[in-house]
C-alpha cells in the first residue's frame, strides 16, 4: 500500500491502515441503501462496467467454487 | 464558489461527545463534518459533510467511479468518520455516496425511516463486526522425503524404470495437483471449524465475495471471505479460536481483521446480501 496522506487527527482506531479491498466490501455492499436526492445510487451501479473490475470479476456471474480445483491440462488418471 | 450537496455518512443517536468526536475529522471533499438532528421529540442525527454538487452529480459520479484513486479518496474519509463515531456510540453506516441536496432532506429522510433505524440501532447495540478470511497457499509437495522433484528431472529415488522426461513431469504434475486438493480440502476443513465458532458465538453472519483481483493483495487465494458480529464480551475468545481453527492445517491461512463498525449487519438477519457466494 503506499503512503496517503492521512487527514489531520482521527488515527484510525483498529489498524493503522485498513485494506482497501476490506473497506470497498464493506462500504460497497453493506451500509443502509437510502434513496437519495441524486438520481444513481451506488446500489444502482452495474459494478461490471466501472473501474471495480479490478476487484470484482462481476456482480452477476457466479463466480466458481473455490473448492473445486480448476483440472490440469494433463488430467491422468 | 461551487454549489454544494450533503453527503450522509451515518446514523446515530444523539449523544454527548459526539460533536467532540468529530473535530479535527475531515470528510469527503476535505470539508468537517457536523450533525444533523431529526428534531424535537427524537434522538436521531445523521452525519453530514457539505460535498461540490458537480462531483455528485449523477454523469460525474458515474465518471469518478471508474476512477480508483477517487473512490479510495472517498472510501477512507467515509470510513474515517464512521470510525469517529464508532468510538462513542452505535453507528448505523449509510452505503457510500449517499447524497441529499440540503439539511431538510436529510431530516425527512430520518423522520421517514425513524422507527427502522431506531430498531436497527437497538439490534446492533454494542456489537461490533469483525471479518474472518481464509486462504489456501499450496505448499510445496512435501509427502516424500527429500526434496520434490522439479519437472524434467528425475529424481534418483525414483525405483521406476521408465523416467523419461515427461514420465517425471506428469508425476511432478499429479503431486503438485494433489498437494493442491489437500490445500482445498484443508481449507474447508477451517472453513468449517470457523463457521462452527461462528454458530456458538457470533450473533450474525455475513459473506462477502471471495476476493479476486488487483486489489486483493493477501498473499494466496481467497477462498471465504466473511462478516461475523459480536458483543464485546465474545471478541476476544472468538478471535482467538479462529485464528487457532488453522492449527494442524498446512497450506491453510486465516486473517481476522477488525473491529469494523457493522456495516454487513445493517439489513435485518435473514435478508440476504445479493451478491455473495454460496457456500460449498
Amino acid at each position: 500500500m503506499n503512503d496517503t496522506q492521512r487527514p489531520s487527527g482521527a488515527e484510525p482506531l483498529a489498524q493503522s491502515q485498513v485494506a482497501l479491498i476490506d473497506l470497498l466490501d464493506r462500504l460497497l455492499s453493506g451500509g443502509v441503501v437510502l434513496t437519495g436526492d441524486v438520481v444513481l445510487s451506488i446500489a444502482d451501479i452495474d459494478l461490471v462496467r466501472i473501474s471495480l473490475r479490478a476487484l470484482i470479476v462481476s456482480v452477476s456471474a457466479r463466480n466458481p467454487s473455490p473448492w473445486q480445483t480448476p483440472a490440469l491440462p494433463e488430467d491422468a488418471p | 464558489m461551487t454549489e454544494s450537496v450533503f453527503y450522509a455518512y451515518a446514523v446515530v443517536r444523539n449523544a454527548a461527545g459526539l460533536d467532540t468526536a468529530l473535530e479535527g475529522v475531515v470528510g469527503v471533499a476535505g470539508a468537517p463534518v457536523h450533525m444533523v438532528s431529526e428534531g424535537p421529540g427524537s434522538d436521531l442525527t445523521a452525519a453530514v459533510s457539505p460535498v461540490p454538487a458537480e462531483e455528485f452529480q449523477e454523469r460525474a459520479l458515474r465518471r469518478h467511479l471508474e476512477d480508483l484513486d477517487w473512490l479510495e479518496a472517498v472510501a477512507r474519509a467515509h470510513h474515517s468518520v464512521i470510525e469517529a463515531l464508532a468510538a462513542h456510540t452505535t453507528v448505523l453506516p449509510l452505503r457510500l455516496a449517499t447524497v441529499y441536496l440540503d439539511d431538510g432532506r436529510i431530516r425527512a429522510m430520518l423522520h421517514e425511516d425513524a422507527e427502522l433505524f431506531s430498531q436497527t440501532l437497538q439490534r446492533l447495540a454494542g456489537q461490533l463486526e469483525w471479518g474472518v478470511k481464509i486462504y489456501v497457499e499450496p505448499q510445496p509437495d512435501t509427502r516424500r522425503p527429500g526434496p520434490a522433484s522439479a519437472a524434467g528431472s528425475a529424481s534418483a529415488a525414483d525405483t521406476t524404470a521408465d523416467t523419461g522426461p515427461g514420465r517425471a513431469y506428469l508425476r511432478a504434475r499429479r503431486a503438485q495437483r494433489h498437494s493442491r486438493e489437500e490445500c482445498y480440502e484443508a481449507a474447508r476443513e477451517a472453513a468449517e471449524r470457523v463457521e462452527s465458532i461462528g454458530r456458538a458465538m457470533a450473533t450474525d453472519h455475513a459473506r462477502h465475495r471471495v476476493q479476486q483481483g488487483e486489489l486483493a493483495t493477501g498473499a494466496g487465494e481467497n477462498v471465504v471471505n466473511d462478516a461475523y458480529l459480536l458483543t464485546h464480551e465474545a471478541t476476544a475468545e472468538f478471535r482467538k479460536r479462529v485464528l487457532d481453527a488453522a492449527h494442524g492445517l498446512p497450506g491453510v491461512r486465516i486473517d481476522v481483521t477488525g473491529p469494523w463498525a457493522p456495516y454487513s449487519f445493517v439489513a435485518p438477519p435473514g435478508t440476504e446480501d445479493p451478491a455473495t457466494d454460496r457456500p460449498p
